[in-house]
């Protein structure tokens, strides 16, 4: 298996709504005169919070609000893994996969979605609005087996509730856990 | 000034100094391998741990220990300090560990890599390295690619030393490319295919430790045993122009800066006699260089196969 | 045996996450008491006095750290507080933020006073996205009654407290990595020396501290360090909070005192209450995936035959031949249905995944352990992969620039150590082991 870093190409420009601006210059004051790069990591929460997910544009815009060089966000962005540098679907579902949960069948719970959703781990429903994916660690280990879409701990987690979950996220019914 | 013993050997240094530095002084054995610490480069160091040595004692004041070995390029010695490097047999069995894993996802590609014969991770291995790999895995594997069209990136080969990294951040006013990813997926990359252009961007090839950053201009010419290494120099405008011309004949293969015993660039009048891209790349005709005599190359060498024949070619300067 | 709450005294009261609640509860109290009676000295004083140890899992002595911070003049402090709770087993942090997010806005300004820093911020982990929101709202609440801001409480005394988020990195609880992560970049752990108290974010002196040892410094300056050592036992003093999961009756977070039993704490009707589905108990990690894995007759047992008790020394006894640590405080329990094997590759995938990639052995050490521990998993090993593990293992161990390369050691070490026939028999049993588990394993006799 070969690989080199080829990110996907998207040309079509960014456009960073107002509000999201706004919450950005908010975050950049927090921190003292010349050390807005402490904010790259709100930057990235909030843009894909917007957004989606992560593109190349989107980083050369951080950098530029930054005033960094556009390897110093591809740096950072690549090496934290909550930020989505390819396009998901609407709800991404993170299972926790480590030791405590899968004591209690994070394995199980996996493969369920799976099935369910008809796609495998790292893949997106047809219909684009399921991404499953994995997670090490979420910090939920006493409340296992579970998973997180959009900032929202879903704990205790049986076939039966992630069907019902499916359910609701289809429906909409379920509000972002933050941002 | 402080004074430290290296494998008994006194040394006495300024405060601050680091164990590698100070062993440095010493010379010889004494002298750890580093595959990342770069003294020209600040900051460099720490990362690769085939430095690391026995700190047996810590200091007079407090003369207990220290219970882990310690990276020599990153760690000041101490007045009375007690370091043990080749006398100690836990620092040559975690040495060779170190460069286990430094080889456990190398491509060992040496006989089509251009930088065989002045690998430091070929002499590491040498040295430290055990004939057979223990490694049954898959190795990772990158496709290699153009850093601009002078510069050739096998990321395959890369140790990640980051000393690349810090030749862009600090000689040149625009750094395209970085480590990216991490933990064992973590490579060199620009992400975006973006050229590396810029006049001192080919730097990062005499700094690469291996054969990971590889001049373009050479590639595939011929196997460095085979040139003529001499000393050099033109008048530039960009940088000091004293370089080292590899020749075949009245033909320059490929132009590098001048590297001290521990394959550093040279400092010359005190400063790091870095090269411009146009030195280094572009100048291929003799014409264009003062030559002055042959480098002198380490006997043990692969380089200096066959180079000590004559006594014509009389050394301009003597290296160790 | 009587358990104080020194931390979750007022969980049960409805609202206390609000500030008027928590206010009504004797909240802000201290910070008034330090800020107007005590100079930062004597609050250092009593931290000292307490004998409080590090919660996030090294145990340094809390006063002793503070100590080291370098104080030039003209330069800022910063103190930092660590909420990048992410070592699998631990989610006390969480919890006590959740519930109480004031005790920790209280404490970070009552511990900023005592170092001296006018500026603090909360790093907390990304997932922990809206526990964020909820500090925030704290800390807004906080200024509007004054606590924090110019001033407070007309003492004088100025301070900002900034909560901001991590991306997804388990290396960031490692402080230097932490800081690099701060200041907006990679978390690489920084090459120590300098240590942050002399030169941490943006090269200014910081304290970095846990989540958990922070708020402990309110109850700390509230009743006297003294009366806060007198708790516990020994060098064990105060309450912590234990996240205990795995399968136990009911996993979940308790602030237990220092020195009580593990017995008592696995199997008493007010903690876990016994291993969940009648099943018995295989083995236990006690502080956290790092900490080495401790097989059943040597949980509640020392192998002198004593009581294990709750405390950093207790868990310690034996070394890592028959002992293990108390570390974050994250207690997991395996049953007999769990397979020691699986759990060890699990555990050594995550460190794969989280090693930062920057110093070779843990880079290459931990993704060569992760790929052995696969094979050995998937009945592919052979009986030399195990001795391969245990010297990847050793190579790795004391030679990393960070902490990362022994907590990725230490499991691997410990659970070849006790549960070697185990790794054994997936190797002999290759089918057999992907049907079922191998169960429990017999004390060895000791002669």
């Amino acid at each position: 298996m070969s690989h080199t870093t080829q990110p996907i190409r998207t040309t079509e420009p960014v456009n960073f709504s107002e509000a999201l601006l706004g919450k950005m210059d908010r975050a950049i004051q927090q921190f003292p005169e010349g050390k807005q790069k402490s904010a790259i990591l709100t930057l990235l929460h909030l843009a894909q919070a917007e957004l989606g997910w992560i593109s190349v544009p989107t980083m050369d815009k951080i950098a530029e609000i930054l005033h960094i060089q556009a390897i110093e966000v591809y740096e950072v962005a690549t090496f934290y893994t909550m930020f989505h540098l390819e396009p998901v679907g609407k709800y991404v579902f993170e299972v926790c996969r480590t030791g405590p949960c899968m004591l209690v069948g994070s394995d199980q719970l996996i493969e369920h979605i799976g099935q369910r959703l008809n796609i495998g781990v790292g893949e997106t429903t047809e219909d684009g609005l399921f991404t499953l994916k994995t997670a090490e660690c979420l910090g939920g280990c006493g409340y296992g087996p579970l998973l997180q879409c959009r900032h929202r701990f879903h704990e205790h987690l049986t076939p039966e509730k992630v069907d019902a979950l499916i359910e609701q996220y289809r429906q909409g019914t379920i509000e972002p856990g933050a941002l | 000034m402080v004074k430290v013993t290296i494998d008994g050997i006194e040394v006495s240094v300024e405060p601050g100094t680091t164990i590698l530095n100070a062993a440095r002084q010493i010379g010889g054995d004494a002298v750890p391998p580093a595959m990342c610490y770069y003294s020209k480069l600040p900051g460099t160091g720490g990362k690769c741990r085939t430095c690391l040595v026995e700190v047996a004692a810590g200091s007079a004041a407090d003369p207990r220990p220290l219970p882990k070995l310690v990276a020599s390029c990153s760690t000041p010695v101490q007045d009375g300090m007690v370091v043990n490097n080749k006398t100690s047999e836990r620092v040559h069995n975690n040495r060779g560990g170190v460069v286990e894993f430094l080889l456990a996802n190398h491509p060992l590609d040496c006989p089509i890599c251009d930088q065989a014969g002045e690998c430091h991770l070929q002499d590491l291995g040498y040295e430290h390295g055990s004939a057979k790999t223990r490694y049954e895995e898959d190795r990772r594997t990158f496709d290699p690619i153009d850093i601009g069209n002078k510069i050739k990136l096998h990321m395959n080969r890369c140790i990640l030393c980051y000393r690349c990294v810090f030749v862009a951040n600090q000689l040149t006013d625009k750094r395209v490319h970085g480590v990216l990813h991490r933990g064992e997926h973590a490579e060199i990359s620009t992400y975006i295919q973006e050229a590396v252009e810029n006049d001192f961007s080919g730097n990062m090839i005499d700094v690469c430790p291996v054969g990971a950053l590889t001049d373009r201009t050479f590639r595939f010419k011929s196997r460095v045993w085979f040139l003529k290494p001499m000393e050099a120099e033109r008048s530039c405008t960009k940088c000091c122009g004293k370089a080292v011309v590899w020749m075949f004949g009245n033909e320059i293969y490929r132009v590098t800066a001048r590297k001290d015993k521990y394959g550093e660039v040279e400092a010359i009048d005190q400063k790091t006699a870095w090269l411009c891209n146009d030195c280094r790349f572009e100048k291929k005709d003799a014409s264009e260089w003062n030559i002055l005599g042959p480098r002198v190359i380490n006997r043990q060498s692969v380089i200096a196969q066959g180079k000590y024949a004559t006594t014509i070619d009389k050394p301009v300067k003597r290296i160790g | 045996m009587n358990n104080r709450k020194l931390l979750l005294e007022h969980l049960e009261v409805p609202g206390i996450e609000g500030i008027d609640v928590y206010v009504k509860h004797g909240g802000y109290n201290t910070l008034e008491k330090a800020l107007k009676k005590m100079s930062p000295e004597e609050v250092v004083e009593e931290v000292k006095k307490s004998g409080l140890r590090g919660r996030g899992g090294a145990g340094f002595p809390t006063g002793m750290k503070w100590s080291f911070l370098a104080k030039p003049e003209g330069i800022p402090r910063y103190l930092v507080c660590n909420a990048d709770e992410s070592e699998p087993g631990t989610f006390k942090d969480r919890f006590l933020m959740e519930k109480i997010p004031h005790l920790l806005v209280e404490a970070m300004v009552l511990s900023s006073y005592a170092l001296g820093a006018n500026t603090s911020y909360i790093y907390i982990r990304g997932e922990y996205m809206y526990l964020l929101e909820i500090l925030e709202k704290a800390i807004q609440e906080a200024y509007a009654k004054g606590f924090l801001g110019k001033n407070i409480m007309g003492s004088g005394f100025d301070h900002d407290l900034v909560v901001t988020p991590g991306g997804g990195a388990y290396i960031c609880g490692e402080e230097t990595a932490l800081l690099e992560s701060l200041e907006g970049k990679r978390g690489n752990p920084r090459i120590k020396p300098p240590f942050p108290a002399v030169k941490g974010l943006w090269g200014c002196p910081t304290v970095v501290n846990n989540v958990e040892t922070i708020a402990a410094v309110v109850s700390i300056v509230r009743d006297g360090g003294e009366a806060y050592a007198a708790i516990g036992i020994g060098k064990s003093t105060g309450t912590k909070l234990i996240s205990a999961c795995g399968n136990l009756v009911r996993p979940g977070v308790y602030e237990i005192e220092l020195g009580m039993t593990v017995e008592e704490f696995i199997y008493g009707d007010d903690y876990c209450r016994g291993i969940a589905n009648g099943k018995k108990l295989k083995a236990c990690v006690p502080g956290g995936s790092s900490v080495p894995i401790l097989p059943h007759y040597l949980v509640t047992k020392t192998a002198a035959g004593e009581d294990r008790l709750m405390t950093y020394e207790s868990l310690a006894d034996g070394g890592f031949k028959t002992g293990s640590m108390l570390g974050s405080g994250g207690f997991i329990v395996f049953d007999e249905d769990q397979c020691i094997v699986r759990n060890t590759w699990n555990f050594t995938r995550f460190y794969a995944h989280e090693s930062c990639g920057q110093c070779s052995p843990c880079r290459e050490g931990t993704g060569w352990m992760e790929k052995v521990l696969h094979r050995l998993e998937t009945g592919k090993g052979q009986l030399h992969d195990i001795d391969l593990l245990a010297d990847i293992n050793k190579k790795i161990e004391g030679n990393t620039i960070c902490p990362l390369g022994d907590a990725a050691a230490w499991p691997v070490a410990a659970a070849i150590h006790h549960f070697r026939e185990e790794f054994e028999w997936h190797v002999t049993h290759p089918e057999e082991a992907q049907t079922r588990n191998y169960g429990l394993i017999q004390q060895p006799v000791v002669a």
